[in-house]
């Protein structure tokens, strides 16, 4: 097993046809994904390297069994597109664009919710689970399957703990960037659920940052719910206040989100948090090879 | 992006919020032409986006015209520091408006609250001051509703919060109604924050909003571009405003470690792992996702513009970025800039060995190189002195 992407995932990218769409589409292909159709509204019909393309992801849905979108159309035109893959049928959306109007992600949060459909994102990587599929522009050479389930607010972060991982021998169950907007569709709490369920996953690595208090509840949420070992890491501890450091959600507001805060409320819950990401790393191997 | 507080007036009154009627002007004859319109007594109010104007001298009123001149000469063009040290924020308009005869002060608040995904109205009957104090002081003070986002809210739904806030009772529909419009700006305009304090009852029992302060979404700005026209930038760091033009991600900081990462999250751990190293960083700067050589040379232009800067350190770690152009816009850079630093370069990640060869070959004058990050942020601090 692992979680939100692997074997079943039948893939259908909207805005396949533009450069960054189809560049990574097929990328994501060529790592063994079953990339199923494209979408982009007018150019039904078409294909892009042999992928059909549909005007809908509901033609996609009916047509060519696609079960996963990941979303990859510029931000004005994002919302749109989250909307309609909600409403297509698919049981997850991975929205990759960032640049998304926060208001426009609240409706579609609650929208998400209420039709029972997984939304991951936006501003995020996607997700992997090595050897099985890829979806997003996560770069798989980095990490080996194995037992370690990460769940992450920052890619290049990511890429840089799971190499480091790689080194030392071993890989990840899969691997969940969750994105660094102040709204996203699924918080560290959905995807802890899912590791702990998940027989693959023994360890959880799990990399937050400033702002919002997605971290601290995940620390209650790990106390009360997780019985895996889960070692983290925080980074801004060097962030001012009032300042958004790169994500749009990576911001101190008065004295909340400090990553001071997030690493105080994780260590109460006996979570291991790391220094550094060689460290995280290194906690992450020595837990796993010590239990 | 945060509004003025005219800014912010101009769009409550788009919405149908009453507020004082009112001029904004840029100079001291336009200043005093509108307060002769506007008749007296009237307040001349700087525009600056930081509270304590008042304290600081920014507020005044005036009686006549002569008053109406001599306030805003005094307050055109002088520097406010706000109340913990933020500034210098130089003003660059004033708002004058008409006076308010005040029988209450409210505060009304519609916030985005990211942790429930809702927007949170807040009211409270103890407007005029600091509402943070009030929140500490007496939390049963300010009332705390979230908006249930699948159903409307309007003045019957905002009514209950109104009631329980213990407003006066001639005044709670009016009050309600603009409760309502404030989520309606909220969601229209893209407003992520609004806050009204003091909500004020005039002496004819009007409810009227006194203040305004609004803050759009960046991520939204796109479509309210009339407002992002009248954005001040002027008080912006000279850094900041260059990497701005450039497109680039960056936050001006205290130190001399000069800092270049790819991605959010790794460039915020590179600060706090030079910081464990001993060192003070100068800045964030994110080269994002795909950077090509020319981001490279313009990034490094911001970043040596800041005259603290005594050594950078690049800290790649290549997903979607090649090290190959990465290394290619370093040597680049340092062939146009005439780099007087010293520079710390550790690449790893997609390409990592071309790049390196790539920088080798290139044999740059104070260029090092390091293998992995903790090494780096070490070197660096040590050659930032």
């Amino acid at each position: 097993m692992s979680i939100i992407v692997g074997e079943s995932t039948k893939l259908v990218v909207s805005g396949l046809t533009g450069r960054e769409g189809s560049f990574h589409g097929l990328r994501n292909r060529d790592y063994g994904t079953d990339l199923v159709a494209g979408v982009t509204p007018g150019k039904g019909g078409q294909d892009v390297d042999e992928v059909p393309v549909f005007d809908t992801i509901k033609e996609s849905v009916e047509e060519a069994g696609a079960n996963t979108s990941m979303i990859f159309v510029p931000a004005r035109f994002a919302a749109p597109a989250i909307d309609e893959a909600i409403e297509s049928g698919v049981e997850t959306v991975i929205a990759i664009t960032e640049g998304i109007p926060v208001l426009d992600m609240l409706g579609l949060y609650w929208k998400a919710k209420a039709a029972g459909v997984r939304l991951l994102g936006p501003n995020c990587p996607g997700a992997l689970s090595p050897g099985k599929a890829n979806v997003g522009i996560i770069p798989a050479q980095f990490f080996d399957p194995g037992p370690i389930g990460v769940v992450s607010k920052s890619g290049t972060l990511t890429y840089q703990i799971g190499n480091e991982l790689k080194q030392a021998g071993t890989g990840n169950s899969s691997i969940v960037g969750i994105g660094g907007d102040p709204i996203i569709g699924s918080d560290f709490i959905d995807i802890l659920k899912l590791y702990e369920a998940d027989p693959e996953t023994q360890l959880i690595v799990m990399v937050g940052e400033i702002g919002g208090d997605a971290e601290e509840r995940a620390a209650e949420y790990i106390a009360a719910e997780v019985s895996k070992p889960v070692v983290a890491y925080i980074a801004g501890f060097t962030a001012p206040p009032g300042k958004q450091m790169g994500h749009a959600g990576a911001i101190i507001s008065g004295s909340s989100g400090t990553a001071q805060a997030k690493k105080e409320a994780l260590e109460a819950k006996g979570v291991r948090v790391g220094e550094s990401p060689t460290e995280t790393a290194a906690i992450a191997v020595e837990t796993l090879r010590g239990s | 992006m945060d509004l003025l507080e005219y800014q912010g007036k101009q769009l409550f009154a788009k919405h149908g919020i009453s507020v004082p009627s009112g001029e904004v002007a840029a100079d001291v004859e336009e200043a005093v032409a509108a307060a002769e319109r506007i008749g007296y007594p009237c307040a001349i109010k700087a525009q600056v986006l930081i509270g304590g104007r008042g304290k600081a001298g920014g507020i005044k009123i005036a009686a006549n015209a002569e008053e109406a001149r001599a306030h805003a000469e005094a307050i055109i063009g002088m520097d406010i520091v706000g109340p913990h040290g933020e500034g210098p924020f130089k003003v660059h308009r004033v708002w004058v408006e008409g006076g308010s005869d005040i029988a209450a002060e409210y505060y009304a608040s519609v916030i985005l609250d990211r942790s429930e995904k809702k927007l949170l109205a807040m009211v409270s009957s103890q407007g005029g001051m600091d509402i943070e104090a009030v929140a500490a002081e007496s939390p049963e003070a300010l009332i705390k509703r979230h908006i249930d986002p699948t159903v409307p809210f309007d003045a019957a739904a905002a009514r209950p919060i109104i009631d329980a806030a213990g407003l006066d009772e001639d005044v709670r529909d009016q009050a309600a109604e603009v409760l309502a419009q404030l989520a309606e700006v909220a969601s229209s305009e893209d407003a992520t924050l609004i806050e009204v304090n003091p909500l004020i009852v005039t002496a004819g029992r009007e409810v009227v909003a006194l203040d305004a302060k609004v803050t759009i979404d960046g991520n939204a700005v796109f479509r309210h571009q009339d407002l992002a026209d009248e954005e001040f930038v002027a008080d912006e760091d000279p850094q900041e405003a260059m990497a701005r033009e450039k497109g680039l991600t960056y936050v001006k900081l205290d130190g001399n470690v000069g800092i270049l990462a790819n991605g959010a999250g790794l460039c915020m751990s590179t600060l706090d792992v030079v910081a464990q190293a001993g060192g003070a960083p100068a800045n964030f700067l994110d080269a994002g996702g795909g950077s090509k050589a020319e981001a490279i040379v313009d990034a490094l232009t911001v970043i040596v513009s800041d005259q603290k800067v005594s050594a950078i350190l690049f800290n790649i770690f290549g997903g979607i970025t090649r090290c190959d152009e990465i290394a290619k816009g370093i040597v680049t850079a340092s062939q146009q800039l005439d780099l007087q630093v010293p520079l710390v370069v550790r690449l790893d990640g997609t390409n990592s060995e071309q790049g390196l060869q790539i920088l080798a070959e290139a044999n740059l004058p104070n260029m090092h190189q390091e293998t992995t990050m903790l090494d780096a942020a070490r070197r660096v601090v040590e050659l930032a002195g």
